[in-house]
C-alpha cells in the first residue's frame, strides 16, 4: 500500500517568535526568500535566547581556569579545531596543554561564518572568517582577567602581564585564570582590545600547535554520528530510486515487517523507509521490500551520452533551452583569432566524483510536534536548519543541533538541498514523540546518492604569439550547475549567469590576466543527477585544465615549463606575484631536470580559496599504472597557525587528488551509477601513497585556508609529469582507465 | 538467540540471529562503537578487529561462526599500545573514522613482524583505506612504535 508523502503548510507555529521572525518563517515555508533580510536574520529566526556567560560565545572557562574554546565549525579532519582554539590562546595567553575545544551550538545569530552570512563550514574559510573574531574574543577575555587582577591588586593594569594562564604583576603577585574568575567575570568587556603584533605570537607558528583529538581517534573514543545509541533510539534506512529523478509508485512491505527487529516501512519523498532495530534488521527490512519505480523524469542516459551532448555543446552543434552561454571573462577582440595553424587546441573530459567520506551520511533526528533536536556531524549549519524547519513547520533558528565529528566530508555533508538531514527528519516525523532515529546510509547509498563533483568538458583554443606565449586564449566550459538548483544558493553564488564554482580557476587564472585577448564562456545543462561542491569545487577541473594546457604551450615553444609558468606570472603582474613565489620554493626544495629511472617531473601552481599551491611531483608507470613516489609542496597560506596540520592537509589533499586523478570516477548506465562501493569505485590505498613534503612560505598576510587548496594540484602536476615522460597530452580523466 | 561472546577478555551474551555481522553486534547490541562501519563489504578495514590475533573484517564475519575464539576490538588495546602512543605523537588521525581499524591491522602486523619493512606494510595496511589520506603518517607512525617495541623486547 502506497501512502503519499504529507505535503508542508504554510504557517510556522513557534511560539514566543517575533513578529518579524514569524513573517521570516512564513516567507521560508512557503518557499520564497525575504528581500532585506540578511541571511543569517532569516536563519537564526527562532533561536532561543542563550547567555553564553561573560567571556561571550566563544569563550568557557571552568572553576579552575582551563579555557574551553566554542568552535563554530565542523571538524572533520581538517583540524581547525587545533587552529582555531589556538588564535584564542595566543591573544588570551592562555595555558595551550589545558585548552579544550567544543562544538557550539547551531546559532546564526551569533555563530555565522562571516564570509557567507550564514553558519556552515565550507570555502576553506573556517580559519580566515575566525581571524579576528576569535584574536578579538581572546584579547577581551584577557583584558577583563588584567583588569580583575589590577581590582583586587590595586595596582595599575598597565602592570600587569599574562603567560600561560597565569596573571602576574613585578611586584610578585600572581593568579590562575581560576583564582580571578569571579573577578574578571564582572568586569565589563572593554569595546575595543589592542590585539598582538604578529611578530609578537608565541603559540601561533610554532610546533606546538598540534592536534586536541588525536587521542580520542587513536583509542575509538571520538564520537561520530554513527556512535549516537540513545534510550529507544530505532534505526532507518531508505529504499532509494535508482535513477535520479525517480519516485515511488507503489511498494509492498509485507515481507520487510515480517523480518525480526523491523518496526515499521512507510514511504517519504526520497523513497521508502524501512525502521528497525538495528542497522543489520533494518537492512534486511530494505532487502525484502518490493518497490515499484517511477522513471518518468528521471535520467536515463548513460554518462557516455551525456559527455557526448557536452561535446557537441562546446563546439556549438547543440544548445539545449534551459541555459545559455555565459562570459566569464573577455577583454580584446577574439574574433578570428583561432582559426591559423599557430593555435593549439586542448579538450578535456572529467567524470562524475563521488565524495566517498569514509563515514557514509548518517542523522539522528528527534521531532514532536514542530519541536526538532538533530545530533550529527553537521557542516551547513544554517541551511539544514532551514531545511528542516520547513519539514516540522518551525523557524530555523528554533531546530536544535549537537555537531559531533564527521568522518570525512570534503563538501559532502554540506548540501544546498540538506538532503540525507531532510530524509532522517521526515522519518522522524512520522515516528513521532521526540523519539530518536538513527538514519543510516549504507555505502551503497551513499555512494549513488548523487550530489557529485559534476562532470565537465573544457574546450581550448590558444592562438601562439611569436614568442611562445599566449596572444590569445579562448575557453569553453560545459558543466552542471548546483548553486542553479537552488534559489538560496543561486542568490549568492551566481552573477550574470555565470555560478562562480563552475569556472574558479579558469577565471581569475594568471595565465588570462597574462593574456592579451580572451574569450571564456560556460554553459550549464541542467539534468536530474544532483551535483555538488567537491573539496577544492572548480580548481578540480579548473587545475588541471589551465596547468596542462600551461605545459603543452611551453613544450610546444620548446621552453622548460617553469622557465615558461616565470614568464607568465611576470607578466601577470599582481596577479602571479604569488604564484611565482610558491612556484620558485616547491622547485628549490624538490630540485628541477632529469631525473634516473624512467621517473619524471611535472610541476602545477593554483590558487584556491585565496591559499597558492604549488607542487612538484615524481611519477612512472609502473605495471601500466601511473604511480606518484615523491610530491613536493610549497604553501602560500597567509600567517600560518598550526604548522604540522598545514603539512597534513597538504599530504591528505594531495592523496585526495590524487586518488581521483588516478580512479575516480561514477559513470551511468541508461541513469543508473556502476559503482556503488570500494570494490568498484577504486581508491587510493596505502601502496600507492606517495611522501609529501610541505615548505610553508613566510608570510604577514592574514591567513587562508589549507583543507581544500592541495588537492587540485596533484591533478595537475601528475598529468604534467606523464606528458614529460611521453609527450602525449591527457586529455580525459580518470587516467586509469577501469 | 543467544550467543557468547569473548570480547576483549570479558565473556559478553547477546541476543542475535546467527548471520548477523560481528560489527553490528558490537555496535548496535553491545554499543562498542570504537570499530566502525564502512562498507560492509570487507573493502575498506574500517571494521577491522582480531580474532585470536588475527586481523579481521567484522563486517564480514557472521557472529554465529565465531565460537570460542577470543576478539580483540581497539577499546581492548588499552589506549597506551605503543601504536595509540605514536599515533598520536605523529597526530595521525585526521577525521579519524578509520583509524581504529588502521591501528588494530597495524597492531597485528607488529606482533606478527616486529621489525616491518615498507613492503611488509604495503601488504599488511593495503585493505584499510584512509579517505583523508593520513597514509605517510600511519607508515611513519608503525616506524616509530616499531622501533618502540623493538627497545621493550629487549628491556
Ligand atoms: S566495513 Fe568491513 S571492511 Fe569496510
Ligand atoms: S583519518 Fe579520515 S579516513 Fe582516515
Amino acid at each position: 500500500m502506497y501512502i503519499a508523502p504529507e505535503k508542508t503548510q504554510t504557517t510556522p507555529r513557534a511560539s514566543g517568535a517575533s513578529r518579524r521572525e514569524l513573517i521570516v518563517g512564513a516567507a521560508l515555508v512557503g518557499g520564497s526568500l525575504l528581500v532585506g533580510c540578511s541571511p543569517a536574520d532569516i536563519m537564526g529566526s527562532g533561536a532561543p535566547k542563550t547567555d553564553f556567560g561573560a567571556f561571550g560565545p566563544f569563550i568557557k572557562i571552568d572553576a579552575d581556569g582551563a579555557v574551553t574554546v566554542m568552535n563554530k565549525h565542523q571538524e572533520m579532519g581538517q583540524g581547525n579545531h587545533a587552529g582555531l582554539s589556538a588564535i584564542v590562546a595566543e591573544e588570551m595567553d592562555a595555558d595551550w596543554s589545558t585548552v579544550k575545544v567544543k562544538q557550539s551550538a547551531a546559532n546564526a545569530k551569533v555563530y555565522a561564518n562571516s564570509l557567507m552570512g550564514l553558519q556552515g563550514t565550507g570555502g576553506s574559510t573556517a580559519i580566515a572568517n575566525s581571524w579576528m573574531q576569535l584574536r578579538n574574543a581572546g584579547a577581551t577575555a584577557r583584558a577583563m582577567f588584567v583588569q580583575a587582577a589590577a581590582n583586587v591588586w590595586k595596582v595599575p593594569a598597565a602592570e600587569i602581564t599574562v603567560k600561560d594562564g597565569v596573571v602576574s604583576h613585578p611586584s610578585g603577585k600572581s593568579a590562575h585564570f581560576g583564582d580571578l574568575l569571579a573577578e574578571a567575570a564582572k568586569v565589563t568587556p572593554p569595546t575595543s582590545v589592542k590585539l598582538k603584533d604578529p611578530k609578537d605570537f608565541t603559540l601561533i607558528g610554532s610546533d606546538r600547535v598540534r592536534r586536541k583529538d588525536s587521542l580520542a581517534k587513536s583509542t575509538g573514543q571520538a564520537q561520530y554520528t554513527q556512535d549516537v545509541y540513545l534510550p529507544d533510539m530505532l534505526t532507518a534506512v531508505v529504499a532509494h530510486a535508482p535513477r535520479f529523478g525517480g519516485k515511488v509508485t507503489s511498494f509492498d512491505a509485507t515481507a520487510a515487517l515480517k523480518v525480526p527487529g523491523v518496526v515499521d516501512v512507510f514511504a517519504i519523498a526520497t523513497g521508502v523507509a524501512v525502521v528497525g532495530n538495528g542497522v543489520h534488521a533494518a537492512r534486511k527490512g530494505r532487502d525484502a521490500l518490493k518497490v515499484e519505480w517511477d522513471n518518468a523524469k528521471a535520467e536515463t542516459r548513460s554518462s557516455a551520452e551525456m559527455l557526448a551532448d557536452y561535446q557537441k555543446i562546446a563546439r556549438g552543434e547543440l544548445t539545449p533551452s534551459d541555459d545559455k552561454w555565459a562570459s566569464f571573462t573577455a577583454k580584446g577582440d577574439a574574433a578570428g583569432q583561432f582559426d591559423g595553424s599557430d593555435v593549439l587546441h586542448a579538450t578535456y573530459d572529467f567524470p562524475y566524483l563521488a565524495h566517498a567520506t569514509m563515514e557514509p551520511m548518517n542523522c539522528v533526528a528527534q521531532v514532536d510536534g514542530s519541536k526538532c533536536k538533530l545530533t550529527y556531524g553537521a557542516q551547513g549549519h544554517s541551511l539544514d536548519q532551514m531545511a528542516a524547519a520547513t519539514v516540522v513547520l518551525n523557524l530555523p533558528g528554533a531546530i536544535e543541533i549537537e555537531t559531533l565529528f564527521a568522518g570525512g566530508s570534503f563538501g559532502r555533508r554540506s548540501s544546498w538541498d540538506s538532503d540525507y538531514v531532510v530524509e532522517a527528519v521526515q522519518i522522524a516525523k512520522h515516528v513521532g514523540k521526540f523519539r530518536p532515529v538513527k538514519l543510516v546510509w549504507t555505502r551503497e547509498d551513499d555512494m549513488t546518492a548523487g550530489h557529485y563533483r559534476p562532470m565537465a568538458h573544457h574546450a581550448v583554443a590558444v592562438k601562439v604569439g611569436k614568442d611562445g606565449y599566449p596572444a590569445a586564449w579562448r575557453h569553453r566550459v560545459v558543466i552542471q550547475s548546483f548553486a542553479k538548483a537552488s534559489p538560496i544558493m543561486a542568490s549568492m553564488m551566481v552573477k550574470n549567469n555565470v555560478d562562480a564554482t563552475t569556472v574558479e580557476g579558469a577565471s581569475g587564472s594568471p595565465y588570462l590576466a597574462a593574456t592579451p585577448i580572451v574569450d571564456a564562456q560556460v554553459f550549464t545543462p541542467h539534468n536530474p543527477v544532483s551535483t555538488l561542491w567537491w573539496r577544492s569545487v572548480g580548481a578540480t577541473h579548473t587545475a588541471p585544465v589551465m596547468e596542462h594546457t600551461i605545459d603543452q604551450l611551453a613544450a610546444r615553444a620548446k621552453i622548460d615549463p617553469v622557465d615558461y609558468r616565470r614568464e607568465l606570472y611576470r607578466r601577470a603582474g599582481p596577479a602571479g606575484a604569488r604564484h611565482l613565489a610558491v612556484l620558485n620554493l616547491a622547485v628549490e626544495k624538490a630540485g628541477w631536470g632529469k631525473l634516473e629511472d624512467g621517473w619524471t617531473r611535472g610541476v602545477a601552481v593554483h590558487e584556491s580559496f585565496g591559499t597558492v599551491v604549488a607542487n612538484v611531483c615524481e611519477a612512472k608507470i609502473i605495471d601500466g599504472e601511473p604511480r606518484v613516489r615523491k610530491v613536493t609542496v610549497a604553501v602560500d597560506c597567509g600567517i600560518a597557525i598550526a604548522r604540522d596540520q598545514i603539512a597534513a592537509q597538504m599530504e591528505g589533499g594531495t592523496c585526495y587528488g590524487l586518488s581521483a586523478a588516478l580512479f575516480g570516477q561514477v559513470t551511468l548506465d541508461k541513469g543508473r551509477p556502476q559503482q556503488t562501493n570500494f570494490d568498484t569505485y577504486r581508491v587510493l590505498r596505502q601502496n600507492e601513497a606517495p611522501q609529501v613534503e610541505t615548505w610553508v612560505l613566510p608570510s604577514a598576510n592574514p591567513p587562508s585556508g589549507v583543507g581544500e587548496p592541495g588537492t587540485p594540484v596533484i591533478m595537475a602536476s601528475l598529468p604534467n609529469a606523464l606528458f614529460a615522460a611521453t609527450g602525449k597530452p591527457v586529455s580525459s580523466f580518470p587516467l586509469v582507465k577501469a | 538467540m543467544a550467543i557468547e561472546l569473548e570480547i576483549n577478555g570479558v565473556k559478553r551474551q547477546v541476543a542475535a540471529e546467527a548471520d548477523t555481522p560481528l560489527l553490528w553486534v558490537l555496535r548496535d547490541e553491545l554499543h562498542m562503537t570504537g570499530t566502525k562501519y564502512g562498507c560492509g563489504i570487507a573493502q575498506c578495514g574500517a571494521c577491522t578487529v582480531h580474532l585470536d590475533g588475527q586481523p579481521i573484517r567484522s563486517c564480514q564475519t557472521p557472529v554465529g561462526t565465531i565460537g570460542a575464539a577470543k576478539i580483540t576490538t581497539i577499546e581492548g588495546l588499552g589506549g597506551a599500545h605503543p601504536l595509540q602512543t605514536t599515533w598520536v605523537k605523529h597526530d595521525v588521525p585526521q577525521c579519524g573514522y578509520c583509524q581504529s581499524g588502521q591501528i588494530m591491522s597495524a597492531a597485528a602486523l607488529l606482533a606478527a613482524t616486529p621489525k616491518p619493512t615498507d613492503a611488509d606494510i604495503d601488504a599488511a595496511m593495503s585493505g584499510n583505506l584512509c579517505r583523508c589520506g593520513a597514509y605517510q603518517r600511519i607508515r611513519a607512525a608503525i616506524k616509530d612504535a616499531s622501533g618502540e617495541l623493538a627497545v621493550n623486547a629487549k628491556a
